[in-house]
């Protein structure tokens, strides 16, 4: 039934955030809310969809546990006892359901959890998305993507990670964990190294999904509006940078492709967090996105003191890659180089791609090739691949003329 | 209240010259108290270098004895506590005190409890 899916989709975290309250315990509310939604799906069909779906799931599954802790209990299980003892200090209602899924997303990207659990405990608990859709979006064995979970949850557990919005002091640190999770995501899903490709866009949708919530429940946080910004601009322009089964750099992109409605949105975004005064990095990254979807063209200028800006508010040698960049569309194609080649990031393939680029607009396509080679050998990316090898063999045709 | 141990790992050998001891064991000193007056302490433990260990292992009915530490490596555990908080982001907060004093890496570890 389509309506049960969306709301699956929709409020699954919803739901098990509020039980995780309930039971302070992930994976009774995980089953619990699991367990609701198995009994929507054979009840909403006769008796329709109740007109609050979400408090019908959440109290349906905290009675459903409830009783079914009740019987565990019995057999004096200790586990079950507690969280019985927590669900009888913990009411939920089934109108106006508060919305705790700040505390779950805190939770899922606690420092203390490895990148890798951060982000697998995200598409679960609060996507809702099967392990085997995680282990297939990351092209690692189930079982293995099981463990991962069952792990970080245990740590969860046993170490004492709380269920709760972090202290004002933590505050920026820990929101800079979550950003980093969910843009994580959309560029797994994004420049995919390997895998699947439909797979790989569900994961910029949830990406974009998790933004929009995030961006929600933390209004005051201008640099939630910046990721969520920045993730639709770059989102916008999918279906146009690739053609034919070739990676299409963006000013050659056929701009009637872009998606209007993304990328109004994220302008409109840009602006609002913009005006906050408090620039961040994905701020500044989401303004140099709107700055390429300018109707007259990308303004190389701006974008090059955008990225000034970045480099002092988040210096990174990528973000100098960038910079570098636009400093050849400023400043010619020399003076990147001289940037470009002080950078030490020999084992990205992008830093190579770009020296290539440089080097045959100076003419020097000898040594663009050696580029294109080095660029080539470190990337599975089919698309990218393809771009490169025509790079390649232009060069090379030039060198051997 | 959780129980966590905090294990300061350090380097084997004297600490290089530029380090200040004195002023890194008054830090220490005072972080004790603190834990103290907010009841968080359970217990401390300093410990002599690790070449001073001798690890005892069972093996076939017999004992066998290993002069020195059972993991090897340059750095040892060199002393810990064990501290009573709220959860891991209270413990954390410990941790991170005692790690900008000492300069030293601390892995903080829950108790089991019951």
């Amino acid at each position: 039934m389509h309506d049960i899916d969306r709301i699956f989709r929709g409020e699954y975290g919803r739901a098990v955030a509020v039980l995780a309250r309930v039971f302070g315990d992930l994976d009774i509310a995980e089953e619990a809310v699991q367990d609701a939604f198995a009994a929507a799906v054979r009840l909403w069909p006769e008796s329709g969809v109740p007109p609050s779906p979400a408090g019908w799931i959440i109290v349906t599954a905290r009675n459903r546990a409830v009783d079914r802790l009740r019987r565990e209990a019995a057999r004096d299980a200790k586990h079950a006892q507690a969280a019985l003892l927590s669900a009888e200090a913990e009411q939920v209602e089934e109108g106006a359901v508060r919305d705790e899924r700040l505390r779950l997303i805190f939770i899922c990207c606690h420092p203390a959890l490895g990148t890798g659990a951060q982000v697998a405990l995200t598409l679960r608990l609060l996507g809702g998305l099967t392990t085997g859709e995680i282990a297939h979006a990351f092209q690692v064995p189930e079982p293995t993507m099981a463990q991962r979970l069952v792990r970080a949850k245990g740590k969860i557990r046993d170490a004492g990670i709380p269920y709760r919005v972090p202290r004002e002091a933590d505050l920026p640190d820990r929101v800079r964990a979550v950003l980093a999770v969910i843009y994580l995501i959309f560029n797994e899903g994004y420049f995919a190294t390997s895998g699947d490709r439909l797979v790989r866009e569900d994961l910029c949708g949830e990406a974009i999904r998790l933004g929009r919530v995030l961006a929600e429940l933390m209004p005051d946080e201008p640099e939630a509006l910046g990721l969520l910004a920045l993730m639709l601009l770059i989102e916008a322009r999918r279906d146009a940078r690739v053609s034919g089964g070739e990676l299409v750099p963006l000013g050659e992109q056929d701009r009637s492709r872009w998606d209007s409605a993304l990328i109004s949105e994220g302008r409109i975004l840009v602006r609002r967090c913009l005006r906050r005064g408090k620039p961040g990095p994905y701020q500044i990254q989401a303004a140099i996105n709107a700055v390429h979807t300018d109707a007259g063209g990308t303004d190389w200028e701006q974008v090059l003191r955008l990225y000034d800006q970045l480099m002092v508010v988040a210096p990174s040698p990528v973000a100098e890659l960038n910079r570098a960049v636009a400093v050849a569309e400023v400043s010619g194609p020399g003076e990147a180089l001289g940037l470009v080649d002080g950078l030490g990031l020999d084992g990205y393939h992008v830093f190579h791609a770009v020296r290539a680029n440089l080097l045959r607009r100076l003419g020097r396509d000898d040594e663009a090739v050696a580029a294109y080679e080095a660029a080539l050998a470190r990337t599975g990316n089919e698309v990218e691949r393809e771009f490169l090898r025509k790079g390649l063999s232009q060069a090379s045709g030039r060198v051997d003329d | 209240m959780k129980q966590y141990l905090l294990s300061v790992y350090q380097p084997d050998g004297d600490p290089p010259p530029d380090v200040d001891l004195q002023a890194i064991m008054r830090g220490v000193e005072e972080w004790d108290r603190e834990l103290r007056d907010a009841g968080a302490w359970v217990f401390t433990g300093a410990l002599h270098p690790a070449s001073t260990a001798t690890v005892v292992k069972a093996k076939d009915g017999d004992l066998l004895l290993t002069d020195g530490p059972y993991v090897e490596g340059k750095e040892h555990l060199g002393g810990f506590t064990v501290i009573r908080a709220e959860d891991l982001d209270a413990a954390l907060g410990w941790a991170g005190k005692l790690g900008r004093i000492t300069t030293l890496p601390i892995e903080v570890r829950p108790v089991h409890e019951g």
